[in-house]
């Protein structure tokens, strides 16, 4: 087809779990992997004559996020009740929210390849409760367990703001890191924490005009990689279909796909047509919520630097790559652990070495957080000074924080102990300067003659020195009394 | 004056809540409902143009609990009214088109 182009259109629906103790409307305890139905009471069971109340913490922790993606926060919001007919939710509606969500016009920047960001927009944010889980088991019966019953769960919808898979999983990426940061979900993507589906059409363009293909919404992807290649394989899906057959965005000809991890195909799910006819309406059983300037202020007071923002500060400030500050700020527990060091006097980049290539690889074998490591911020930029004072090389700089973390002693005490101070006496090491180059007179005759086997030649005989002092002594100054007695 | 509410649209709220009524029971639930709808209408006689919209019945707001985990009642008891269970589960008919989930 000669001059075809299009763009890829995607909107995105986010379901995100709130980590508070107890459920959004009753005191059960929300936990996963516990035996079935054996965290359930009347509430959530949807037994009839009983009334839920709002746990005060998850309307906070959703007000946040909210905040967090620069949303409008109305002072006024309220309940409805959304029908709903799976056996996961006997009480046969799910409490959400509809004509007005707690939080509402705003966006969330992502990042993208080589430092840029894109501006998505968010529609609204809103609390609602979770469902529990129908299991398809064997024989013509399903099972039902209610222990996610009426779990706090933040629907977040995007503006169809995003024209890429890579896209899409940045926007997911990124905001399973806010809402790490923020504390208010674990956002564990093997525990159905975050739960996406994107809403698909093309916009193409060819010779005869323009065309929009109709709009495809992919149901209940629970990982990012399903995220990134189901948008992929359904926008070359849609261009396949439109060239084969023509077909076009109407009124109702919006279609629902699930996605095949196996094959990695996205299916046709079928539906009754009446499906989406929700019918929601103010749930009677639970009053509005009314904010006031001072509570609001103090939900506020609770955010902290977002991780974007953060990650480009570092990047600006202290002139660390993308990639590192990316790492420092993929969890806020070491973002603030290298704040903290860096605010004792620790220099950036090299607190920045430490923690990247030293520190999270020894929580990652111990799998914990940077702040299990008995190893203060303080104790680290203590560390870092002792390499800029060339006191220690960076090589037993890595060595030392790996003992800091075994003994829980202090930087100077171990380069002590485990005999890792440079020597930068220069008297002590002229002499032994003296020796090596007596030893080795080839390679001062090299150096002295100049040519081209001068640079290989000096560095052979730091090597030798650096060999005789057991590595121990300062590169910088064997180099320069090398540079004073050759020269 | 007009049917407020035909078979029709019965029929369809019925399929909606999942309920098979007989012709007889669509008959008697189409009346039911249009005479209360034809009480409901006397409403709109009234002036509301300086009204708020109501979102509530009630003047209260901020009814909340701490976030405190109480105890549940247990899998026994839970499933103590189920027509059907299968170990610790709920037993239901098997789902077909599920588009269950939040």
């Amino acid at each position: 087809m000669a001059d075809l182009k299009y763009k890829v259109i995607v909107g995105l629906e986010i379901h995100v779990q709130l980590c508070t103790k107890s459920k959004m409307f009753c005191g059960c305890a929300v936990e996963f992997g516990a035996e079935p139905n054996s965290r359930v009471c009347p509430v959530c069971l949807g037994m009839p004559g009983v009334l839920p109340v709002m746990n005060k913490q998850a309307f906070e922790y959703a007000v946040m996020v909210g905040l967090a993606l620069n949303c409008r926060i109305p002072m006024f919001t309220k309940w409805d009740r959304k029908s709903y007919y799976y056996p996961d939710l006997p009480k046969n509606y799910q409490i959400s929210q509809y004509d007005l969500p707690l939080s509402e016009n705003g966006y969330i920047e992502i990042p993208l390849e080589s430092s840029q960001t894109k501006r998505i927009g968010i529609i609204r944010a809103h609390l609602e409760e979770d469902a529990g889980k129908n299991l398809h088991a064997t024989g013509n019966f399903s099972q039902v367990d209610l222990n996610r019953t009426g779990t706090p769960l933040l629907e977040i919808v995007t503006e169809p703001d995003m024209n890429s898979g890579a896209e899409v999983r940045a926007l997911a990426v990124e905001l399973q890191r806010m809402v790490r940061f923020l504390g208010v979900s674990e956002a564990d993507m093997q525990k159905g924490h975050m739960r996406f589906e994107p809403n698909i059409n093309l916009i193409i363009t060819r010779g005869d005009g323009e065309f929009r293909t109709p709009i495809t919404e992919i149901k209940n992807l629970n990982s990012f990689r399903a995220l990134e290649r189901s948008v992929n394989y359904e926008a070359q899906r849609q261009l396949d279909e439109f060239i084969e057959t023509g077909i076009v965005m109407e009124m109702g000809n919006k279609t629902t796909r699930g996605w095949d991890d196996e094959k990695e195909v996205t299916v046709l799910q079928r539906e009754k047509e009446e499906a989406h006819d929700y019918r929601y309406f103010p749930d009677p059983d639970l009053v509005p919520v009314e904010l006031t300037q001072q509570w609001l202020d103090e939900i506020k007071s609770r955010l902290c630097e977002l991780p974007l923002k953060k990650q480009m500060r570092y990047v600006q400030e202290y002139c660390l790559s993308d990639y590192d500050a990316g790492v420092l700020t993929a969890d806020r527990s070491t973002a603030d652990f290298f704040d903290e060091a860096v605010k004792a006097g620790g220099e950036p980049k090299r607190l920045c070495n430490l923690i990247t290539q030293t520190g999270l690889k020894i929580t990652k074998e111990k799998n914990c957080s940077i702040n299990d490591l008995s190893v203060t911020p303080q104790s680290l930029a203590d560390l870092a000074k002792m390499v800029e004072d060339s006191i220690i090389s960076a090589g037993s700089a890595a060595t030392i924080f790996e003992a800091m973390v075994e003994t829980g002693k202090e930087p100077d005490v171990l380069a002590q102990e485990l005999n890792l101070i440079q020597k930068s006496d220069a008297g002590e090491l002229e002499k032994i300067v003296d020796t090596v180059l007596m030893e080795n007179p080839q390679a001062v005759e090299d150096v002295t003659s100049g040519g081209k086997k001068e640079k290989k030649a000096m560095g052979f005989l730091l090597g030798q020195v650096m060999q005789k002092t057991k590595g121990q002594a300062n590169p910088k100054v064997v180099s320069e009394i090398l540079a004073k007695k050759l020269g | 004056m007009a049917r407020r509410i035909d078979q029709q649209q019965v029929r369809k709220v019925a399929k909606l809540s999942r309920l098979d009524l007989t012709d007889h029971e669509l008959e008697e639930f189409t009346s039911q409902l249009g005479a209360i709808l034809e009480y409901v209408e006397k409403m709109n006689k009234l002036n509301t143009d300086n009204v708020e919209p109501l979102a509530h019945c009630l003047p209260v707001s901020n009814v909340f609990r701490e976030d405190c985990v109480k105890e549940s009642i247990g899998t026994e008891r839970a499933l103590a009214n189920a027509p059907e269970r299968d170990e610790s589960f709920f037993k239901v008919p098997k789902i077909l088109d599920d588009g269950s989930g939040a």
